[in-house]
């Protein structure tokens, strides 16, 4: 039996941003928002059926503008931050706000079909005063404390939310570097490690970490790219690895202790890449997208937190999978696991500027083109059971 | 006539009965004959003939008959003489037999009367030598001593041994001791004062041959001789190779030639060119170590042919001696071998090597057991294998000189105008591409000198072979197409340095590796293959892998090139899209200037691969002269689609089905190596980028015909320089299209606008 077949969720408009539901580890759900200037712009909840391999969605109408990111609570499943344009005939800005999804799949009626969408409701705005556009906004990746950290084109700014309020305060805004000239920002990561007290970002070929008690930077890996850096993820595992992707169209994983030469060079795409996810669970898995319109997962044993080449013990989770599939179990001897692309996925026919993994099945995981094409896939099974057995 | 017919014609008279001649003439038939046969007149004729005939034949006769008679008479008269004669010497032979019996008697009688006297003086002869041999006894020591006054020290040895045995034999006798004391005295002295030549440095090897000589002679021990003689010789033989060390030592410069001592000297503190030192090194150790090996030889070891045990020891010493010293002169040889590396001559140096390696096989014939030739052989491929390295290097060195030849002119400001500058690209490959050669080819010249069929050392398969397949055919030319490989692949990856290479030069190389690829190394190995008559070809790289080298290589610098000249234009081209205000922009009256530099700087770029590479093949090519206004009208039946349906409907679905049926496009592909393709692989990464960054942006109207306009224009020059027009076309299709979804009030400008401006553009 073959892999299963991708499924693919078609959106009316043009979209970039995608995440999954965060804060939820029951269901397959993705958020996914639309970019159209001239229509009212749309929040897609989508959820995944595993077993069915059918796609439920409901819509949410996002009348502020169009999307360009969209970044999901880790502590309340139904938060959801997003940056949109805001255009009049003469300005365009990049605001953000934390909105509420009025209903979730679990007490809603199967009547969705109903012409008219709900719109999402709005918790908050978050206020940027003069820093710039707003890039992206960050939650606290383990969820613990209701603090966010916004990006805009120049600043990296604290919000502390209250939810009951219905608040955002803003705790401080730091400069990225004093003077003018300074590169945009295009991206940034919360670190995980450290006790979430560190954030990367990224502005031109220059990655940066900070400490978020004292806004110093703590590490700068110059050149990191020879052309922008598009995206950045943290190792979930590893706290010093992190992982890099740019318009030179390389992957590259970097030791931020060790900043002067990368760990490793992927250089599979053919046109710049535009994100690259770590899997939460199993950190060999890495995936990339790019405007090539492909999506490539790799296998990065060597500098993940998996023992390489060596025994790992026996995963009980197997139970279930065996039903399907009993041929591909012998018991091989395991041969140590190489790097190297485990798939290419090309549904794609436009640029795929965001993949994301879901984060309640370590297998599953969605990109989205700009056309609007929504591709959920999973990891092959062969390599799902290497990675398990 | 009477005798003899049968002998002189015996064929023709046994057949013929009419011969009158012939031996079986029968008159009956011939008459008949005759009378049948002839006319009568004829026959009258013939027998006068036969009658004058008879007559003649009848007086011949008579006068034989007449003078043999005569001598008959003759011969009795000498006969009855001789029987007289004869009875006259009887008589005379019995007379002189009586007399000599009568001498027999009287010798008889001297001979005993003398026979006393002859004893005595036999007798007295023996005494008179006797005497003579006491008297040189008596005198021999005054005779040695004046000998040794004299110096002539053979002499007294010869001496010394003629009485030795004598005066050992009558030892006993008192007056002999004394002569024997005394001799035994003088001959101590004697061998003293040889020891003393012997140990005195400034005697002359042969002057050392007489005094071993004669100290053997003198029952010396021939062991300890054997090491004095070896030990004084080696004071001797240390002095060459001091001068030799000396040489070296200035060489290499630890010594300056300025603090000369002593002005004889002064010739040893200019430094010497290697032949003069092999020279030196010839004439001065390998002579002298000759001429020792060949005295000690004529001195020790063919004397004692009877003592076996001491030849052997002898041999031994000797040998030691010799590898001990050829050990020394090897180590200075090569030494100095190694410095010659800076210099560039080599006809010298093989020539040195030559009559270094020709020296050592005379001496191998001197001393067998040794095999002086086989190490001599050894520095000698050793020199071959350092030339070879030190070749290598110059080429590396030289092949890095002609990039940054390259690099300068490049750098160089233009003269006048930009195809000015442009136009020397082809020059400047070939400029590298023949200086490279000719410096293979002057190297492989030089090299050549090793296996010139003059030189003896060249044509020992123990050193040709390796040194050509090797260290010729492996160590420098594989290693040097290796060399420009690795060089030109690390160009590649240096890709965060920008600028660091001119393009320009990365366009070079690949041109220069492509030619490598197709003709260099298969010319350069076949020229290096019948220069050295490669033979061997087992553990050498085959030419095919090289090729394969030079063809990646080329392949990975052209579309580095791409790549680097992609991302400057793209670089361009981003930051206009992203740094203009697209919202609040005018209506546009002009191209953007960015958009007239690209195409300046692709036409450029264009003139610049084309002076390398081949046109290439385009799609649908059709006659030029129509071609801009064909390709506009054709340019706009394709646009109509997407650009006539309404704005409010969503269009996503007519671009997909659009993108459904032309070809996924491969941006950062890889090029082929012709003009056409490597513009087009440059257009497709600006172009790409173009429509990433609009899509970044929001426009307003007036940004969106802006766009409109550019993209034209772009439509209008860049079709000329791609393979498949169609690709700019979709490509610039989707900029607008995704500008449009971009805009907020999308509102396009008339075409008879846009063709406007672009035409004054």
């Amino acid at each position: 039996m073959d892999d299963e077949a991708p499924v693919i969720y078609g959106l009316e408009f043009q979209a970039r941003c995608l995440t999954a539901q965060a804060a939820e580890t029951e269901h397959i759900r993705f958020l996914v928002g639309t970019q159209s200037l001239r229509a009212e712009n749309q929040v897609h909840h989508i959820d995944f059926d595993d077993e069915n391999n059918l796609i439920n969605k409901n819509i949410y109408l996002h009348r502020e503008g169009e999307i360009w990111h969209m970044s999901a609570s880790t502590f309340d499943k139904s938060l959801v931050a997003t940056c949109y344009n805001k255009t009049s005939d003469s300005k365009s800005e990049i605001c953000g706000a934390i909105w509420k999804l009025p209903d979730d799949f679990d007490n809603v009626s199967s009547d969705d079909q109903s012409t008219s969408h709900q719109p999402l409701e709005l918790l908050c705005h978050l206020d940027r005063e003069d820093c710039g556009d707003l890039k992206s906004v960050l939650w606290h990746p383990i969820g613990e404390s209701e603090n966010i950290v916004a990006l805009t084109d120049s600043h990296i700014i604290q919000y502390s939310i209250d939810t009951a309020s219905s608040t955002a305060k803003m705790l401080n805004a730091t400069p990225l570097i004093a003077g003018k000239s300074q590169p945009k920002l295009t991206c940034g990561r919360w670190n995980p490690h450290h006790n979430c007290a560190q954030i990367a970002t990224a502005n031109d070929t220059y990655i940066r970490g900070w400490d978020l008690r004292s806004m110093e930077q703590t590490y700068t890996i110059e050149n990191a790219h020879g052309q922008l850096v598009r995206d950045i993820d943290f190792n979930p595992n590893k706290q010093y690895y992190l992982v890099s992707c740019g318009d030179d169209c390389r992957v590259r994983f970097w030791d931020t202790r060790n900043v002067g030469e990368p760990l490793k060079t992927l250089s599979e795409h053919s046109h710049w890449v535009w994100s690259v996810r770590y899997n939460h669970f199993h950190d060999q898995l890495v995936l990339t997208s790019s405007s090539d319109s492909r999506v490539i997962l790799n296998n990065i044993s060597s500098l993940s937190s998996e023992p390489f080449g060596d025994l790992a013990e026996k995963d009980d989770e197997d139970d279930d999978d065996s039903v399907h599939d009993d041929e591909s179990l012998p018991e091989k001897s395991r041969e140590p696991q190489t790097d190297g692309v485990i798939a290419t996925y090309e549904e794609h026919e436009d640029s795929v500027y965001a993949v994301d993994w879901s984060t309640a099945d370590p297998w599953v995981f969605a990109s989205l083109s700009y056309d609007g094409r929504l591709v959920v896939n999973r990891v092959p099974r062969a390599e799902k059971y290497k990675i398990l057995l | 006539m009477y005798y003899g017919v049968e002998g002189e014609n015996p064929g023709a008279s046994t057949v013929d009965p009419c011969d009158i001649n012939g031996a079986h003439f029968k008159p009956d038939i011939y008459l008949n004959k005759l009378i049948r046969e002839k006319p009568l007149t004829e026959l009258m004729d013939k027998e006068n003939e036969m009658v004058r005939q008879i007559k003649a034949l009848d007086s011949d006769m008579q006068t034989l008959v007449y003078e043999n008679y005569n001598k008959f008479i003759s011969a009795t008269d000498t006969i009855r003489k001789m029987k007289n004669d004869f009875k006259k010497m009887e008589d005379e032979m019995d007379h002189l037999a009586t007399n000599m019996s009568a001498i027999t008697e009287f010798s008889g009688n001297i001979s005993s009367t003398l026979q006393d006297r002859r004893q005595q003086i036999t007798k007295l002869a023996g005494v008179h030598s006797l005497l003579k041999k006491l008297q040189f006894l008596f005198e021999l020591p005054a005779r040695l001593k004046k000998c040794l006054d004299m110096k002539a020290y053979s002499q007294a040895v010869r001496y010394y041994t003629k009485a030795k045995r004598v005066l050992h034999q009558y030892q006993h006798m008192p007056s002999f001791q004394g002569i024997n004391s005394d001799c035994n005295i003088i001959i101590e002295q004697l061998s003293q004062q040889l020891r003393q030549q012997f140990k005195d440095k400034e005697s002359s090897p042969k002057q050392l041959a007489e005094c071993v000589d004669l100290l053997l002679q003198l029952n010396e021990p021939p062991e300890s001789l054997c090491d004095e003689f070896l030990s004084h010789a080696r004071q001797k033989i240390d002095e060459d190779l001091n001068v030799l060390d000396h040489q070296i030592k200035l060489q290499a410069g630890e010594i300056t030639a300025t603090d000369l001592e002593r002005p004889s000297q002064a010739y040893l503190n200019t430094p010497m060119d290697i032949l003069e030192f092999v020279d030196n090194g010839c004439n001065g150790y390998l002579s002298n170590i000759c001429l020792v090996i060949a005295s000690y030889k004529d001195m020790f070891l063919n004397r004692y042919q009877d003592d076996e045990n001491l030849d052997t020891i002898a041999l031994r010493k000797l040998f030691i001696f010799v590898t001990d010293l050829m050990e020394q002169y090897f180590n200075y040889v090569q030494r100095r071998v190694q410095l010659e590396k800076e210099t560039g001559d080599n006809a010298i140096l093989v020539r040195a090597l030559d009559r270094f390696h020709r020296r050592l096989q005379a001496m191998n014939k001197l001393l067998p057991d040794t095999d002086f030739s086989r190490a001599g052989l050894e520095i000698v491929s050793k020199a071959a294998r350092d030339r070879v390295e030190h070749y290598l290097l110059a080429l590396k060195q030289h092949f890095t000189d002609c990039m940054t030849d390259i690099r300068q002119k490049l750098a160089a400001p233009r003269p006048a105008g930009k195809h000015d500058g442009a136009a020397n690209l082809a020059e400047l490959l070939t400029n590298m591409q023949s200086s490279v050669m000719d410096q293979i080819r002057s190297v492989l010249n030089n090299l050549q000198a090793f296996t010139a069929p003059d030189i003896t050392f060249a044509m020992k398969p123990y050193f040709r072979g390796p040194f050509c397949s090797q260290d010729v055919r492996e160590g420098l030319i594989v290693s040097f197409i290796k060399h420009i490989c690795t060089t030109c692949n690390d160009f590649c990856e240096c890709v965060g340095e920008k600028g660091s290479i001119p393009p320009s030069l990365l366009l070079i190389l690949a041109k220069y590796s492509s030619d490598l690829e197709t003709t260099s190394i298969s010319y350069l190995v076949s020229l290096t293959e019948e220069q050295f008559l490669v033979v061997d070809k087992s553990n050498t790289t085959l030419v095919s892998e090289m090729l394969l080298w030079a063809k990646e290589t080329a392949q990975k610098l052209l579309n580095h090139y791409v790549r680097v000249q992609g991302l400057t234009i793209s670089q361009m081209l981003r930051k206009s899209v992203e740094t203009r205000d697209w919202l609040n922009t005018i209506e546009p009256r002009n191209v953007r200037a960015v958009m007239k530099r690209v195409v300046e700087d692709i036409t450029y770029i264009d003139v610049q691969v084309g002076q390398l590479y081949e046109e290439g093949v385009r799609k649908e090519r059709s006659s030029d002269s129509s071609r801009r206004t064909h390709t506009y009208s054709q340019s706009q039946q394709q646009r109509k689609p997407p650009w006539s349906y309404s704005p409010s409907v969503d269009n996503s679905l007519i671009s997909n089905i659009q993108k459904l049926f032309s070809e996924k496009i491969e941006i950062f592909s890889s090029v082929e190596s012709s003009k056409v393709s490597v513009l087009t692989g440059i257009i497709k990464i600006s172009l790409k980028t173009f429509l990433e960054c609009v899509r970044l942006r929001t426009f307003g109207r007036y940004g969106l015909q802006q766009i409109q306009v550019d993209t034209h224009y772009l439509q209008l020059y860049l079709w000329r320089f791609v393979c498949d027009e169609n690709l700019v076309q979709v490509l610039l299709d989707e900029i607008v299209c995704s500008t449009m979804h971009r805009c907020l009030d999308p509102i396009m400008m008339e075409q008879s606008v846009i063709d406007l401006i672009c035409e004054r553009g």
